[in-house]
């Protein structure tokens, strides 16, 4: 059962990030979600400062604020301060990051968190809290629970937003001049991956969510050009990694997460190659095609 | 205050060693790092910064020992697949560079992580410290090993002497390289070799999670100070040294403290300021020249359409109800009022009770606004053969901003005209 578990817990993961990746990649903010996810630690850590539980409402509402912030950050130093936009996303996260950090360091005795949890998650841990209703019964982890309404939530969102964040990736003009706030949309998106992040922390650690976000919808990316499509692609090749990644871990003896992550990497290569349609194998097929066909 | 007594005294061989051997990864990191930054390249250095770990671990398990050479060369050759591999996607395929970068840094650590937690079952003894590379410990930075790293450091340091000419130019204008017939690649392949080196050896002060920061964040502080680079490279790598200082000294007082987080905000808050404060490029300087320059413009409009209201009387000195400026031209009542009041102030106007109007200072600065609006329609219809009608906007403008330089090279090259365009006399002394 316990794997089930883990594999279950690891493919919601999976699957939601992957649905946000699509639109972080398609509107070239793939390193906005990296600083975002380094970024939410110091607010995870003190939210559980202030709330004393890792479970709390208050927590995923403090993370998207967060969110918001390191959005805000990187856009601020940008145009206020001239600062180019890689670096101004490479000083603001690594400062949240390494704020949390030490806030860790510094009330280690408080917060049930340790520095290798912060970089590759307890996913393995996953079966041990478990919520037994007041009868006795057994109704499985919780973190299934959790990273359920996640899902469903941002689900949900897609589904009911989908005009408003389709046009504001593509055509953010079209957009804001039918009335469609395209900063309104931005951030909302901000709010959801940092949400997202915060979740999935305990399960897979903060970089190793990065992963989870790019590399599915990377995949996506390279075989299909309807989003609907690439979304779909990416929750599959999301869950995909998760099944192999977990009992390449298993065999390996390692880490659940980092395997996750170097299956989504193998899963994006073998894509790379293969792809029917932007792969370069049937690239390759095309040109010879091409400059074989008798010119008439 | 002791310990800190006891550490600035260099006294202790150890806190030598480790106050030299930080030192020298964080300033030679961001030397390197400014070339990363002008290149618009920071998040590349990110992404090498994560693909060493998997290099590491793979040194280690090849070696079975935590030899610095072995390490070093792993992480060499993984740093380097990693940029290949995002230059290969980025140009292979509809990927954009900053969603390869993303994809290579993240999996290339999750196989890091994977292949370090299957090193810490494996049951070896030597490799215990081998996490020291994902948040750094200066500390550990003693005996053979310094010496490795020193070595690496002050390579470093001499490759960048020798190749400053082509790094500066490389990334400052690529095609001009190329046109004088400089072997780009070749230098290009030099200066990504520098920056792998510079993550490998920079890693043990702060780890690989927070390398990125120690390469670029002292560059981009040192950028808001100076226009020139030589001066830019040196001030990051004061910047640097000083963080590698704290965190050595943070390393020796709280051992149980991660050194690379604390690097990592010393290092930040010195970027802060420097983005905040610095004199010229600075947000507060910058917001504090604009906020002159609207006060400027505000200025010379009320005493631009008090000069032009006097024009229609033949009078300049007749003093007037706010209410007729405003006919002449639209201003906020409560904010004319302030800065009419501003300006009598500074002596140039005058006023009895709700009366204002100027004084001969007034008149003349009032006047030089109209000569250098009327002179410069002249130049844009005379000189630039724009129509007559579209010119008004772009002379509301700069009528503000001409340097009297400016302003008498104008008067000769247009040779002191009569009238503007739209027939108003052009008013000189």
């Amino acid at each position: 059962m316990n794997d089930i578990y883990i594999i279950i817990t690891a493919s919601l993961v999976a699957t939601t990030c992957g649905l946000l990746g699509c639109f972080l990649i398609l509107r070239k903010m793939a390193m906005v979600g990296d600083a975002i996810s380094h970024a939410v630690l110091p607010g995870i850590v003190l939210a559980f400062l202030f709330s004393g539980s890792r479970d709390s409402v208050t927590m995923l509402l403090g993370a998207g604020l967060i969110g918001i912030l390191t959005t805000f950050l990187i856009e601020f130093f940008h145009k206020k301060a001239r600062l180019q936009t890689d670096a101004s996303i490479g000083v603001t996260f690594t400062w949240l990051f390494a704020v949390g950090v030490v806030l860790i360091s510094l009330f280690a005795g408080k917060v049930d968190l340790d520095q290798d949890c912060v970089l590759y998650g307890e996913i393995a841990y996953v079966p041990l809290d478990i919520i037994i209703l007041d009868n006795g019964t057994n109704i499985g982890p919780k973190a299934i629970y959790v990273m359920g309404t996640i899902f469903l939530l941002i689900l949900v969102f897609i589904i009911a937003f989908y005009k408003e964040l389709f046009l504001t990736t593509f055509d953010p003009a079209f957009a804001n001049a039918i009335g469609i706030s395209t900063a309104l949309w931005h951030y909302l998106l901000m709010s959801a991956v940092s949400a997202t992040t915060v979740a999935s922390f305990e399960s897979v650690g903060a970089i190793l969510v990065v992963a989870l976000l790019i590399a599915p919808a990377a995949t996506a990316y390279l075989i299909t050009d309807n989003l609907k499509w690439m979304m779909v692609i990416a929750a599959i090749s999301g869950i995909i990694s998760s099944i192999t990644g977990y009992y390449l871990a298993v065999w390996l003896d390692g880490s659940i997460a980092g395997a996750i992550a170097t299956c989504a990497g193998i899963l994006f290569g073998l894509t790379l190659v293969f792809s029917p349609t932007h792969g370069l194998v049937f690239k390759k097929i095309n040109a010879l095609e091409v400059s074989t066909k008798p010119s008439n | 205050m002791n310990s800190l007594f006891e550490f600035f005294s260099f006294s202790d061989p150890n806190i030598r060693f480790v106050v030299i051997g930080s030192v020298l990864l964080t300033a030679s990191s961001a030397i390197v790092g400014s070339f990363t930054f002008l290149n618009k390249k920071s998040l590349v250095g990110d992404a090498i910064a994560h693909a060493v770990l998997p290099g590491i671990c793979l040194g280690f398990m090849l070696s079975g020992t935590k030899n610095p050479v072995f390490l070093i060369g792993g992480a060499f050759i993984t740093g380097w697949i990693s940029l290949v591999l995002v230059e290969y996607i980025t140009s292979k395929t509809r990927i954009k560079e900053d969603t390869a970068i993303g994809l290579i840094l993240s999996v290339f650590f999750g196989i890091g992580i994977l292949l370090l937690t299957v090193i810490q079952k494996s049951g070896n003894a030597a490799q215990s410290g081998l996490d020291h590379f994902l948040f750094g410990k200066a500390a550990s930075l003693v005996g053979d090993d310094l010496y490795t790293f020193a070595a690496v450091a002050i390579a470093l340091l001499i490759a960048v002497f020798l190749f400053f000419k082509e790094f500066t130019l490389l990334a400052f204008d690529k095609d001009y390289a190329r046109a004088i017939g400089l072997p780009v690649k070749r230098i290009e392949l030099i200066l990504t070799s520098l920056i792998v080196l510079a993550v490998v050896i920079g890693i043990q002060a702060v780890g690989v999670v927070l390398m990125a920061a120690i390469l670029i964040t002292p560059a981009a502080a040192a950028r808001f100070w100076t226009d020139r680079v030589r001066i830019m490279i040196l001030l990051a790598s004061v910047f640097g040294a000083i963080s590698g200082l704290a965190g050595a000294y943070i390393s020796y007082t709280a051992p149980q403290m991660p050194t690379g987080p604390w690097i990592v905000i010393v290092i930040s808050m010195i970027a802060f300021v420097s983005f905040f404060f610095a004199p010229r490029r600075g947000v507060v300087s910058r917001l504090l020249r604009q906020y002159t320059i609207r006060r400027t413009i505000n200025d010379e409009n009320i005493l631009k359409a008090l000069y032009q209201l006097g024009e229609e009387n033949k009078n300049f000195f007749i003093q007037r109800y706010p209410d007729e400026i405003i006919r002449k031209r639209k201003f906020e009542k409560d904010n004319l009022l302030k800065v009419l009041k501003r300006l009598r102030a500074q002596g140039y106007v005058e006023s009895s009770g709700n009366l204002w109007g100027l004084t001969e200072e007034g008149k003349t600065r009032g006047q030089r606004v109209v000569k250098i609006h009327r002179l410069w329609e002249m130049y844009l219809t005379t000189q630039l053969h724009i129509a007559p009608d579209h010119v008004h906007e772009d002379a509301d403008t700069i009528e503000h901003l001409l340097t009297p330089e400016l302003e008498a090279e104008l008067e000769r090259l247009l040779d002191y005209p009569k009238q503007d365009p739209h027939r108003s006399e052009i008013p000189y002394k």
